[in-house]
């Protein structure tokens, strides 16, 4: 529950500004929590003369938090080849290791992975788990969440990390729901404290709009999941040693219940958008399905791939996989190019990591401008043709 | 078939803003609607309820004004609103959120399939669905983009993947989650909307769904927020200048790093 100390309070209704959820009012001077309060710990921090706290009594405490111990990363293998998140997690995870003095584990679940251990090893890793079996070809959630969870319990480490891909975000709920691990989806920052081992996880709330650090005090083992290209990956180091250990999978971690009839890979139009250094965004500024072909000519032209807005997802002109924002996915290319899109703050959200933003559009006030590092003010079908013009003359030349 | 179909009330994200002055949220006039990806799962509960026979019961964990989108999921076809409401589950983390739905789900009793939607609009995590599944021991598949066939003992699907599809079969019980792409939702008709105004709502507490206290609310979440802040904000305005060549000129050169 939400206490608020009336006598410490002063009615300022600073806690009132900050609660996300409207559920703080300033009655008479004294701050008033209503029905609607979700505990989120705003308007605690925000007080300034320290009136309200959140009493957690009756949370049970793990007695054997001490024994958990190290930090793993979940490694994805599909398709003959090692997702790109599974190194940039190893960068992280040794900066997290390192900190706590303990070793960094890798866990490669798929078939015919090769030399990917070694990869692994060269990018950070300790030790790599290594279970290498036709079995784990095609991902099903079931047969991953039951190897994954085995081995969680077997070897008790402290915290794991996994991609947030459509494979990590899908079955890594499942594994903390069985370790009984608490979980934060698509951090952007991880840190760890050295004495007692907490990770400070820290993702958007709200939409974007408040960032949030979130811990686990009280349970082990911690579980985040990482969007593609939030971290970085470190060299990688031929000199580096670490041992690999090959895992057996059993035959009932080996059963699922559902069963895939098919893999059916990309086609050119559902390139995956996370995976790409340039991108060419268009958004309802371009009045219609045939603006995507200018936006294309563009994105060729940079040499990168083509992304949109929720509006025009929503309006059907161009499919899903290609949305940006809260509710598509997050990018974070080096060169993002927002072409009449206005820049809510959900769109926004999905892609204010790229490395350089540029904005055309015929708003000048369109708030996607204030967070482009260079703007063009004007219709799109007068500059893009000249852009790319220049840029063929400047690639010619 | 049995369906339940589980909804989540959210604030509308479209609504939300930042206000720049002091950097709080300005929320002036923020509705309350039902979680968009929950209205897809809606619609793929009753059109199997239409093709196959059966019927669905919607359900939602929430304060008791959560009692609307459970009226307007019948008023879009549902049978049946079952609202989870106590204030001892204020604070749940998706842990502790899972734990309280699959006690509920015990309530409504036996089920061939549960549909959710791929995630909330205000938490983003996309964790309770697969959480649920786990607690009541079914399987799940996330992300499902279509349904290729259903009858009364297997159902064929396709899960969105990041670069490109898989088709899966299955037996029943399942829980799936769902994305836009795989219907879209039908408006409320005026008969449905007589019935959603008459339909009894059965509210279940923490005592009713017999939860144990150390696993419901902010005791039983394992995740707690400790701070919360403003995000960082990205440079400034940089609008360029000129006629449009010499802008175009300018860009070019600016971008010249990315042109390799």
């Amino acid at each position: 529950m939400l206490t608020i100390d009336k006598k410490l309070c002063i009615g300022c209704g600073i806690c009132e500004d900050q609660c996300p959820f409207a559920a703080i009012e300033i009655v008479d001077n004294i701050a008033v929590v209503g029905d609607n309060c979700n505990l989120c710990g705003a308007c605690v921090e925000a007080c300034e003369v320290e009136a309200l706290s959140i009493d957690d009594t009756g949370k049970v405490i793990q007695d054997d938090l001490e024994s958990w111990s190290g930090i793993w990363v979940f490694c994805e293998f599909t398709r003959g080849e090692l997702a790109t998140v599974s190194t940039e997690l190893l960068g992280i995870g040794r900066t997290l290791a390192d900190k706590r003095r303990v070793r960094l584990s890798a866990v490669l679940l798929g078939h015919m992975t090769g030399d990917c251990a070694d990869t692994l090893i060269g990018h950070g890793a300790d030790i790599v788990y290594r279970v290498d079996n036709p079995g784990l070809e095609l991902f099903t959630d079931d047969m991953y969440e039951k190897v994954l969870s085995d081995l969680i319990k077997e070897h008790k480490p402290e915290v794991i990390l996994a991609g947030a891909t459509a494979i990590g975000r899908s079955f890594i709920p499942g594994v903390a729901t069985s370790v009984d691990a608490g979980l934060t989806a698509d951090c952007t920052k991880l840190e760890i404290r050295e004495d007692d081992g907490a990770l400070l996880q820290t993702r958007p709330a709200f939409g974007g709009n408040i960032m949030a650090t979130i811990v686990c005090p009280h349970t082990r083992p911690q579980m985040a999941t990482v969007r593609p290209k939030v971290m970085k990956e470190l060299p990688f180091d031929t000199e580096r040693e670490g041992q690999v250990i090959d895992i057996m999978p059993t035959p009932r971690q080996l059963t699922s219940r559902i069963k895939v009839l098919e893999s059916v890979t990309a086609t050119q139009s559902n390139v995956n958008i996370q995976e790409s250094d340039i991108l060419v965004s268009g958004g309802r500024g371009l009045d219609s399905e045939k603006g995507f072909e200018l936006i294309a000519r563009l994105a060729e032209a940079l040499g990168g791939n083509v992304s949109a807005s929720r509006a025009v997802v929503d309006a059907g002109w161009i499919p899903y996989p290609h949305q940006v924002g809260q509710t598509g996915k997050t990018v974070a290319p080096k060169l993002y190019v927002a072409c009449g899109i206005s820049g809510a703050i959900q769109h926004v959200a999905g892609m204010q990591s790229s490395e350089t933003i540029v904005a055309i559009n015929r708003d000048a006030e369109a708030p996607i401008f204030n967070v482009a590092d260079f703007g063009i003010v004007g219709d799109l079908n007068e500059v893009i043709p000249k852009l790319i013009a220049k840029i063929e003359e400047k690639r010619g030349s | 078939m049995k369906i339940i179909v589980c909804i989540k009330q959210v604030p509308d994200a479209k609504d939300v803003r930042l206000d720049p002055e002091t950097n709080t949220l300005a929320r002036e006039g923020v509705d309350s609607i039902m979680n968009p990806f929950d209205q897809h799962a809606l619609e793929a509960g009753v059109s199997l309820k239409e093709s196959c026979g059966g019927e669905v019961t919607v359900l939602s964990m929430g304060p008791p004004q959560a009692d609307a989108v459970l009226r307007q999921a019948i008023s879009c076809g549902a049978d049946h609103g079952v609202l989870v409401s106590d204030r001892s589950f204020a604070g749940a983390d998706t842990w502790a959120t899972s734990y309280t739905l699959a006690k509920a789900v015990d309530q409504i009793g036996t089920y061939d399939l549960i549909i959710c939607g791929k995630q909330a609009i205000d938490g983003d995590t996309a964790q309770v669905g697969p959480g649920l599944a786990m607690r009541l021991g079914i399987p799940y598949a996330t992300c499902i983009q279509k349904i290729r066939s259903a009858d009364e003992s297997t159902i064929v699907f396709e899960r969105m993947m990041d670069d490109g599809y898989d088709v899966l079969q299955s037996g029943y019980p399942l829980l799936m989650t769902v994305v836009k792409d795989i219907n879209e939702p039908r408006v409320p008709s005026l008969r449905g909307k007589m019935k959603a105004k008459k339909a009894e709502i059965r509210v279940l507490s923490a005592e009713d769904i017999a939860a144990d206290p150390t696993c419901i609310g902010l005791p039983g979440s394992p995740t707690q927020v400790v701070k919360v802040f403003p995000p960082e904000p990205r440079g400034a305005r940089a609008i360029l200048t000129g006629d449009l060549d010499e802008q175009v000129e300018q860009l070019v050169e600016k971008l010249k790093p990315y042109l390799v």
